[in-house]
């Protein structure tokens, strides 16, 4: 790795984000391929999503480093020729959203943005999802895990019925449902019928690991 | 009030204060505190209990006999605001039949309603800010005051020619809406109010008065959104803590307003993004303590008492948050563990909490007698207790789990 490549990384793992967007900057006008700027942007999100799973990083981290993988993206992405490869191979898919009654968003978007940065090709469809909206998401992306979100108590009610829903249109079989967000514990988890619940993020990424390498 | 009704009140009373000053009481007491689990028990929407104040009474009255608890939060100001919401076009939330189904609780809107680089702005003039800026964002009936600029720079003539400024169709349309939505305010306070006396007079105190917040959820959840707060922790950290020591001034003054005018000198203050996951302990440390201590500080100096509640997991907050005056505030717990939160703060502040949410909705009455016997046995010990859920009475709690966690006060000692 250059020198600058490996400035790079670190301004973004350590959260200089002037300095990570001037080299970013620096790089591409000087003709760097973009795809390399990109690889760099993501070698140093792993470093990010490590630091956040060893409780270095909290929060404010993550955000930060999603802004800086945005705004570099926003540049770099145009720049992109058509050229063989293209993007890395996922391990797999993983449909997440908060359930039906249920407006809340923060939670999930962290745990969208942590199985994206660790490889997995993630579909986020939003708050308040109706249980219908959920079967007909299941159906067409075919995910290998389902993540239900959820904030207030009512949504224990909300994951009960989106499992049932999903299970009642035989699209149970083959695949795993975790449930995660505020209250929720292994109480919950057994009242949902879900195959387990997550206190964190990082507790998302590792139950989609242990799943989908199975 | 009946002899018999005055008594039961000062014993009570007696009751609590004894768990806030650190003392023994006779039994460990148990509080009353709920969002919409009132509307459910008494058969009503969570619109309803919004609107219709008068059903509200009905059934709070049913359950605070049935149920005795020791204390109870007012269910009128936390909920039954949506006729004034309504009439000021109130935008940072979703309730029933604006956002939300009839029987969804109301939600608030995490979004960014000041602009990062409005901070300059706020810190030359807060209040100016407020006015002409962050009032027409948050309420669509009050955007005519954004015609209301630099009112200082109105002086001498140009202030008596000023007053054409409150005489613009959209100033008189804001002042209109404002003064209906005072109105109707006024109405739901004082029906509160006089709610609030009847149950005095049948014995009951308050568990709360005014509520405030701390300054770093104060701007996080209403003007920068917790996008925009976590990014200014990095992008705007000297402007996001000036911010705060000035937002703590108006916090702390309103809490001191509030709580002068109510009979309960406990300050609810809930506790939304100091959890163990949001930020670091140095992080916390910087941004979230010392400006919530000087509110902490600034309340307790003024005779009343923070009732704090922290939610989430906060146990690596609690080397830190025992720096204040002991036996003065209450600190209430959702998720952070009890027995280990009293080893570490036991001598310092009473605790409150916290049978699981989970327990109460989806768990058996034995379960919770079994939760609560735990709880009052060993958190209870040598006082500083009280018993509630881990939020209050979550909103789809069995009435049956709500009897038992009532009933175990009455059945266990410390």
């Amino acid at each position: 790795m250059k020198d600058d490549e490996k400035q790079l990384v670190e301004a973004i793992a350590e959260m200089r984000e002037e300095e990570a967007l001037d080299l970013a900057k620096a790089m591409l006008a000087r003709g760097d391929d973009p795809l390399r700027v990109l690889e760099l942007c993501r070698e140093a999100m792993d470093i990010v999503g490590k630091r956040f799973e060893r409780q270095e990083y909290f929060l404010p981290e993550l955000v930060l480093a999603g802004e800086m993988l945005e705004n570099i993206g926003a540049i770099a992405k145009p720049l992109i020729h058509e050229r063989s490869g293209g993007e890395a191979k996922k391990l797999g898919r993983v449909l997440i959203g908060t359930v039906h009654g249920d407006l809340h968003d923060i939670g999930k978007n962290i745990v969208t943005f942590m199985l994206d940065i660790n490889g997995f090709e993630v579909k986020d469809i939003g708050i308040d999802v109706p249980v219908a909206k959920f079967v007909e998401e299941v159906r067409g992306f075919a995910p290998q895990v389902v993540g239900l979100s959820g904030f207030l108590t009512l949504a224990f009610d909300s994951m009960k019925e989106t499992v049932q829903a999903i299970e009642a249109a035989g699209l149970r079989e083959g695949r795993k449902i975790m449930i995660g967000g505020g209250q929720v514990d292994e109480a919950v988890r057994a009242y949902t019928g879900a195959d387990a619940f997550g206190g964190n993020a990082v507790a998302a990424v590792s139950l989609c690991r242990q799943w989908i390498a199975a | 009030m009946s002899g018999d009704a005055a008594a039961r009140y000062a014993e009570r009373t007696k009751r609590l204060m004894d768990a806030v000053e650190l003392r023994q009481p006779d039994r460990v007491p148990a509080i009353f505190y709920t969002m919409f689990w009132h509307a459910r028990y008494g058969g009503m929407s969570c619109r309803d209990a919004m609107y219709d104040y008068a059903r509200v009474d009905a059934v709070m009255r049913r359950i605070l006999e049935e149920f005795q608890p020791d204390a109870y939060a007012l269910p009128h100001p936390m909920t039954a605001f949506g006729a004034i919401m309504e009439r000021m076009d109130y935008r940072q939330m979703h309730w029933p039949g604006h956002g939300t189904g009839e029987n969804v609780s109301f939600q608030y809107l995490d979004r960014e309603y000041m602009k990062a680089e409005e901070y300059d702005e706020y810190l030359f003039d807060p209040t100016g800010f407020y006015l002409s800026k962050y009032l027409p964002r948050v309420a669509g009936g009050l955007e005519g005051l954004s015609r209301l600029t630099d009112l200082p720079g109105q002086y001498y003539v140009a202030l008596v020619l000023g007053m054409r400024h409150y005489a613009d169709a959209r100033v008189v349309g804001a002042f209109a809406a404002m003064r209906e939505a005072g109105e109707e305010a006024r109405r739901m306070l004082s029906h509160a109010l006089a709610f609030a006396r009847e149950m005095e007079q049948r014995g009951f105190p308050q568990a709360q008065g005014a509520a405030a917040n701390a300054p770093f959820d104060y701007f996080g959840d209403n003007f920068r959104g917790s996008k925009g707060i976590l990014l200014d922790m990095y992008r705007r950290k000297d402007q996001l803590l000036a911010a705060m020591d000035k937002a703590g001034v108006f916090i702390l003054r309103q809490a001191l307003a509030a709580g002068s005018r109510s009979t309960s000198r406990f300050v609810f203050i809930p506790i939304h993004w100091a959890f163990d996951g949001f930020m670091s302990l140095a992080q916390f440390r910087t941004f979230f303590w010392p400006s919530f201590r000087t509110l902490l500080f600034g309340l307790i100096d003024n005779g009343l008492i923070p009732l704090v509640l922290w939610e989430g997991d906060c146990s690596s907050r609690l080397e830190v948050i025992g720096d204040i005056p002991a036996g003065k505030a209450v600190y209430w717990f959702e998720r952070t563990d009890l027995v280990r939160a009293k080893s570490a703060l036991g001598g310092a502040v009473c605790l409150r909490g916290n049978v699981p949410a989970s327990m109460m909705t989806t768990g058996t009455p034995e379960q919770v007698d079994a939760c609560c016997r735990d709880l009052i046995e060993r958190v209870g010990k040598g006082g500083g207790f009280i018993l509630d859920g881990a939020i209050g009475i979550p909103d789809e709690a069995k009435p049956e789990n709500v009897r038992a966690m009532f009933e175990s006060v009455r059945k266990y000692q410390p």
